[in-house]
């Protein structure tokens, strides 16, 4: 290996010969014969070359004191020592940095341990999947040697025989293999007579991944350990946070550390580099900051450096790094680098002008470094370019990068000042509920009324555990399941209905969406900063330099060295929502979901290709169509994660399977399951359109979450195999370079309409004849192939939402007028019906029957109103620099898709929905009328002379109720009742009765003096109008403080009244001899009823209660009795034909069935004989009823 | 009126010395036989007022509760709730004249309770909204009410939805309940939990209006979007379409 490195620094071989070698195994015919020989001779060792470099630069920058973490990578492939220390460990080991491929050793048992220890915390993605996302090995091997990689074919070899003796030297990286990539933050930990690596190799995230496990899963590691948080639902499910004895073996790990180092600093008199203590989390707060000062020109050996860099940046820019952003992050730490520490006598001295030697270190001095660095961010500086805008601030204001290329630095700060990638840093939002939509919500989408009720009793539930969930799950101690648990799983447990469930998980879904849709929502905030990280960044140039590595070492929405599948934020609440249902029928309603979803957002047209001009000045509806690609595609990620979470969670285990025969069992179960969503054929059709770029975020989302059986299966292997080749050869996906397939914001499209499938053609296809259809089709088709996407959107947008329009249109003119005539069609029929007793069934069929066939007229109509609308809206959302005969035929385009879209559901639909309208109608109808439709009258509006001064109702009942509460008693001898109230009282009910509309608030405020003072802090503070200015508009639709009710109530309280008037039961305030209200008194107050229940009221009254034993009883206690004034009262009952002559004898009747006391019933069947006796009294006189039976003393009346 | 958590209590604390608990229910039910004996003796005499009043309840309820033995004792099988409401709403219906009398009065008598009451409170909450109604008007605020929403099929219906939103006090509001009662704590998380919630749920933040007063503290959730107030709002923004100013 070292062999290669050295011949290109002897130039014998062009970087560029060199970089083909390794990229690909054929030579190609542009190489000079000289280096193909050259390299032909190295052949076998060409695999090893890219783990060989990195090892190298890793080993050569040990000395490296670095601002942040060192850089978490080490793989293992390449034995290759440099000359002359064949094998020997590497040097500088003692160093911050340790390699990226460590010398290959037997891989053994003591080193799978740890793996296998802790795969009970980790997410649970197996390690032959992870093996082949990353590793550097299936670099090597190329697409052809796959197979090999996700057979998974090192597991048993593994786990059956840990003992093997050696491996392949290309085998690829095993990430599972905690010595050669261990967890972020943790130290592995010794074997037996093995003392624990001094390597602490964090990256640092933020507080909550201090503690982070391994996450061993394609898109990366760790996994979050929070001390003292909650263990999960299911401790064994890998998706819970780990027991806390996990926890504490990992401190109990870095305690060992600290006890090892510790003892090294006592032996070695010298302090070694200022490693950052195990568990800081920021280099923030690593101590000494002190940097050298990096000069341009005390760089030694410039020209090499120069060759390494550009042989480094060109494996790169193949892509033959196993992780762009571990790279990246490296070299950023070169960058940065605060000093080098004091290396042995030997490897000081630079031997000048020594180029063909690696005898001599790479990185001599902090200028070195630097220098590298610079060279090959230079080389880099397309990846650079996509960055986010705060990263190349930060990028463009290093000083180290000014003083070592100006060039690159003024590049840098274009491409900020162009830059429109933004990470965001906003504050997640505050939770905002799914609102309701009647349209999807109401109770014609639910199959009963129970299902519609509990649907609505769940939706609360939800948002209860939501909201709950949001103040608590921050509370040390607090723990989901616990918390929530029960509660989800009672209110899924009354989802019992299909229906009700589909309906919960679209509430489930869109929720999540709109929680977890935007970046803040779904991490929170991401560096945990406030939102401007700009302006916080510090005049001194280390806060900068510091700033800057974090950034890059911080895992951001998109990137980061190793991004975990992890669910932050809200997402979080969603997974333990589904965990704790733990409901098989959720689970299957919410794939479906999401399936649909993630098909339906999948087949979004793609952007058109970024426009060519260079100006900088993007057109502004391709920004547009970014900014909904950015939302679809967050979209569809964040619906695959969940997805693939649902869908592979039966599977998921805390461990592989322990043996061969097992995982074959296993597997042959599993290969007969069919996928959930068929991705492959997604991402098959996604390669062919041109569209991986939506397709395989969220499929490598879907993936992360993949059990450890998964990448076995063969049909998953395929779409590993396929995606390990897309990430090999990118140039596949025909774009301009990994980058732009990366950065997806900057990605080329290439876009096929020929795939599209488009609707206009299914119309004409429907409407024209054969011929007519091709031709018109191909028009239309060409007529939006050279028009901007935007036309062809907006046309039909236009077409979808007139459509739409249309049909709401029909339904609030023509269906209502139907509905209209059909009530007053009911009216008449219900009058006939009351006579002949017919079936309300039948008068609705009768009802359809007549009102159904206008149905037909909606078509017209609705092509009417297609026509009327369609051309003006896509006028007005055309640029008006269209041209005429563009414009026209967009139009017209318009016009007949909104057409079609409106027929077509009118004509398949009309009659039900006419159908659905009245009978909605007459069951309302029906219900108002209540059983004694008849009675209802008109309702009458005040009178011109009302000045709506009247009482509210309700002070009026409250009034009542206060006399007859006295009355009825039992009160003390001082209470009573002044006859002026009692007349007052009443006129004030006919003033209430007659003021059918409050004119104004003011008036009902002079009305009622409680709501003067409820309302007279808000009049200080003049915040109403003095004038009622647009009080007669109000007017017409202003509704009655008086509602049936409350008119009931006074009814009967009315009634009530009259009985205790009639038989003298109301205590009367004034001098102690008069108890008693004068009979004139009482006859003209109930006049006063009398008139108010005939002319003023406008519910029934129920008059009937006068003849009821109780009210008639009341006279029974009065001695002596007196019958005079209810006598009057029937008579001027029937008078004024409040009730029939009939209708009393049947009540006075019924009271003979009550029991009286002896004398009172002959006194009433007395009563009853004089009221038949004279049945016509035109004018009731005041006169003497003497009734039979003097002898008795009992006086019945008097004039 | 806005009382402070601690001047409410100490109100309540002194209107409320002896509050009705589920034991007193229960001896009211063995003191059944003593209304009998009461009525024995004089059948005008306010026997089941007075029974109540001893104990402490309710004269409406405590008549309910005699009803229900009454019909239990006449029927066997216990009588459904609509027959005592219906019942209890028209005393007169009553089989046995006595107790007609007995009911009426106490349901005439109860200040609290009793389908009078209850359609005074009604009457009240209506005439509110009738009010809150035509404020909104009056601002040319533009709203969908219950009964709108309703017909629409809304499984909850606040008194009014705005069609356009506006912002009182910096919040945002998307409907407005209106309650004429005191908003005392029980109230209030009874409201919260059956109405507030559910429509934050489904349509958003919003305000409630607490004609009669509310106490201070409970308008602790208006940063999460409910809103209270004892008045109609002054501070409210509204989104302006209006042409900007040349």
């Amino acid at each position: 290996m070292a062999a290669v490195l050295e011949s290109l620094l002897r130039e014998e071989v062009s970087v560029a010969a060199a970089v083909r070698w390794i990229a690909r195994s054929a030579q190609s015919s542009e190489e000079d014969a000289g280096e193909a020989a050259a390299l032909r001779s190295l052949q076998p060792l060409r695999k090893e070359f890219v783990p060989f470099l990195l090892n190298f630069l890793r080993e050569q920058s040990s000395r490296v004191v670095p601002q942040g973490p060192p850089t978490p990578a080490k793989a293992p492939g390449s034995s290759a020592a440099l000359p002359g220390r064949p094998g020997g460990p590497p040097r500088g080991g003692r160093g911050a940095r340790s390699q990226l491929f460590p010398p290959t050793e037997p891989l053994s048992a003591a080193a799978e341990a740890p793996s296998a220890r802790r795969g009970g915390r980790r997410r649970g993605a197996g390690p032959a999947r992870e093996r082949g996302g990353r590793g550097p090995g299936s670099l090597e091997e190329g697409v052809g040697a796959e197979s090999l990689l996700w057979a998974g074919s090192r597991r048993p070899r593994a786990a059956g025989s840990p003992g093997s003796p050696s491996r392949a030297r290309c085998d690829p990286p095993n990430l599972s293999n905690l010595e050669e990539f261990p967890p972020v933050g943790s130290v592995p930990p010794g074997g037996a007579g093995t003392r624990p690596s001094r390597r602490i190799n964090p990256t640092p995230v933020s507080e909550e991944r201090s503690l982070s496990k391994p996450k061993t899963c394609f898109t990366s590691p760790p996994i979050s350990c929070v001390p003292g948080a909650q263990p999960s639902v299911l401790d064994s499910s890998p998706w819970g946070q780990g027991p806390a004895a996990g926890c504490r073996s990992l401190q109990e790990e870095r305690e060992m550390l600290r006890k090892e180092r510790s003892k090294q600093l006592q032996q070695s008199p010298a302090p070694a580099c200022p490693t950052p203590e195990p568990g800081s989390t920021l280099p923030t707060r690593t101590g000494s900051l002190t940097a050298e000062p990096a000069d341009p020109a005390k760089v030694s050996s410039r020209q090499r450096l120069e060759l390494v860099a550009l042989v480094y940046s060109a494996c790169i820019a193949e892509n033959l790094v196993p992780n762009l952003f571990l790279e990246l992050f490296f070299v950023l730490q070169l960058l940065t680098a605060r000093r080098m520490v004091a290396a042995k006598d030997s490897d000081l001295e630079p031997s000048p002008g020594v180029l063909d030697s690696l005898e001599s270190p790479l990185f001599q001095s902090v200028h070195d470094c630097v220098f590298f660095a610079v060279q090959v961010l230079e080389h880099q500086f397309q990846v650079l370019s996509y960055l986010d805008k705060g990263t190349l601030k930060l990028l463009a204001e290093n000083e180290r990068l000014l003083c070592f290329s100006p060039a690159l630095q003024g590049r840098l700060r274009a491409a900020y000042e162009g830059s429109v990638a933004k990470v965001s840093l906003a504050m997640p939002p505050s939770v905002q509920a799914v609102s309701f939509q009647p349209e999807t919500d109401n109770r014609a989408n639910f199959s009963s009324d129970r299902a519609f009720h509990t649907f609505k009793k769940q939706r609360d539930v939800f948002y209860e555990v939501l909201r709950e969930w949001e103040d608590r799950h921050e509370e040390p101690g607090w723990d989901f399941e616990k918390g929530l648990g029960s509660r989800i799983r009672a209110m899924m447990g009354q989802l019992s209905a299909a229906c009700s469930h589909s309906h919960f998980v679209r509430l489930f879904q869109k929720q999540l969406l709109q929680m977890c849709q935007s970046p803040g929502g779904a991490g929170g905030t991401i560096l945990g900063e406030a939102p401007d990280v700009l302006n916080m960044l510090g005049a001194d140039k280390l806060g900068r330099l510091r700033r800057l590595q974090e950034r890059l070492a911080a895992p951001q929405s998109s990137c980061g060295p190793c991004p975990p599948p992890s669910f932050p934020g809200c997402q979080g609440f969603f997974r333990d929502f589904i965990l704790s249902a733990s409901s098989f029928q959720f689970n299957q309603h919410l794939m479906d979901s999401l399936s649909l979803k993630i098909r339906e957002l999948n087949s979004l047209v793609l952007p058109h290709p970024e426009p060519s001009d260079e100006d900088g000045e993007s057109d502004v509806d391709w920004q547009g169509e970014r900014r909904q690609f950015a939302v679809v595609l967050l979209s569809l990620r964040l619906l695959a994660k969940f997805l693939g979470f649902v869908a592979f969670l039966p599977y998921r285990g805390p461990e592989p399977p322990p043996t061969r025969e097992l995982q074959d069992s296993i597997l042959a179960l599993r290969s007969q399951v069919p996928p959930v969503l068929d991705v492959r054929a997604l991402l098959q059709q996604g390669l062919r359109a041109h569209r991986a770029v939506l397709t395989v975020p969220w499929l490598v989302e879907f993936l992360s979450l993949a059990d450890h059986i998964v990448p076995m299966l063969d049909y998953y292997r395929s779409i590993f195999t396929l995606l390990l080749h897309l990430h090999r050869f990118p140039q596949s996906l025909k774009t301009c370079s990994l980058w732009k397939r990366v950065r997806w914001m900057s990605l080329r499209w290439i876009q096929k309409l020929q795939n599209m499938v488009w609707m206009a053609c299914l119309w004409w296809t429907s409407t024209c004849s054969t011929l007519a259809v091709l031709i018109l089709a191909q028009l239309a088709q060409a007529f939006f192939h050279n028009q901007p996407p935007s036309l062809r959107r907006t046309v039909e947008f236009v077409a979808e939402r007139i459509g739409s329009n249309c049909v709401k249109h029909i339904k609030a003119t023509l269906v209502a007028d139907l509905v209209r005539q059909a009530e007053s069609l009911l009216q008449e029929q219900l009058v006939t019906q009351r006579q002949e007793g017919g079936d309300p069934g039948q008068l609705l069929e009768i009802l359809c029957s007549q009102l159904c066939p206008h149905g037909a007229q909606a078509l017209t109509q609705g092509r009417e109103f297609c026509q009327k609308k369609s051309p003006g809206a896509v006028q007005a959302l055309l640029p008006e620099e269209t041209p005429a005969a563009v414009l026209s035929s967009a139009e017209n385009i318009a016009v007949g898709l909104a057409t079609e879209k409106a027929c077509t559901w009118l004509s398949a639909n009309i009659t039900a929905l006419i159908r659905r309208e009245v009978k909605a109608a007459v069951s309302r109808m029906l219900r108002a009328q209540g059983p004694e439709p008849a009675v209802r009258e008109d309702r009458r509006g005040c009178s011109r002379a009302c000045e709506h001064h009247a009482p509210l109702p309700s002070h009026l009942i409250s009034e009542i109720k206060d006399v007859l509460s006295v009355a009825v008693g039992p009160r003390d001898p001082e209470e009573g009742v002044s006859p002026e109230h009692l007349e007052q009282l009443v006129g004030q009910l006919g003033q209430t009765l007659r003021c059918r509309q409050v004119k104004t608030w003011q008036h009902a405020l002079l009305v009622c003096p409680c709501m003067w003072l409820i309302t007279r802090a808000t009049l200080a503070q003049g915040c109403y109008s003095k004038d009622g200015a647009n009080i007669q508009g109000l007017l017409a639709f202003s509704p009655q403080f008086l509602c049936p009710p409350a008119e009931q109530h006074l009814a009967k309280c009315s009634v009530e009244l009259a009985s205790l008037l009639v038989a003298d039961q109301i205590p009367v305030l004034g001098p102690p001899t008069q108890h008693r209200l004068e009979r004139g008194q009482a006859r003209r107050l109930l006049h006063m009823l009398l008139s108010l229940w005939k002319d003023d009221f406008q519910v029934p009254v129920p008059l009937q209660l006068l003849l009821r034993p109780r009210n008639v009883g009341l006279l029974a206690d009065t001695r002596p009795r007196e019958w005079d004034l209810l006598l009057f009262l029937l008579r001027e009952l029937v008078e004024k034909g409040l009730m029939g002559q009939k209708e009393i004898e049947a009540c006075l009747d019924s009271l003979h069935e009550a029991q009286w006391p002896e004398d009172f019933a002959e006194e009433l069947a007395t009563l009853f004989n004089l009221f038949l006796a004279e049945p016509q009294v035109p004018e009731p006189q005041l006169r003497a009823c003497e009734l039979v039976q003097p002898n008795r003393g009992t006086v019945l009346a008097q004039s | 009126m806005i009382l402070t958590k601690a001047q409410y209590d100490e109100i309540a604390q002194c209107l409320v010395s002896v509050p009705p608990t589920r034991q007193s229910l229960r001896k009211l039910k063995q003191r059944f036989p003593r209304y009998l004996d009461g009525v024995g003796k004089n059948g005008a005499a306010p026997v089941l007022l007075e029974l109540a009043n001893e104990v402490d309840y309710a004269p409406s309820l405590m008549a309910r509760i005699i009803l229900e033995r009454f019909l239990q004792e006449h029927k066997e099988t216990p009588p459904s709730k609509s027959v005592i409401n219906s019942l209890l709403r028209d005393p007169s219906q009553i089989p046995d004249g006595v107790l007609a009398n007995q009911v009426y009065q106490c349901i005439v008598n109860d200040c609290c309770y009793g389908p009078l009451v209850d359609c005074i409170k009604h009457a009240i909450g209506h005439e509110h909204e009738i009010l809150l109604r035509d404020l909104l008007l009056e601002k040319n605020l533009s709203f969908l009410d219950e009964d709108q929403l309703r017909a629409k099929g809304y499984d909850k219906t606040p008194d009014f939805i705005l069609q356009v939103p506006i912002a009182v006090e910096g919040h945002i509001i998307h409907w407005i309940e209106s309650k004429a009662s005191f908003g005392d704590e029980c109230s209030h998380h009874a409201y919260l939990h059956d109405q507030f919630w559910s429509y934050w749920n489904r349509f958003g933040p919003g305000l409630v209006i607490y004609w009669y007063g509310f106490i201070q503290e409970l308008d602790c959730n208006r940063e999460r979007g409910i809103l209270l107030k004892a008045c109609f709002p002054t501070d409210i923004v509204t989104l302006c379409h209006g042409a900007a100013a040349p």
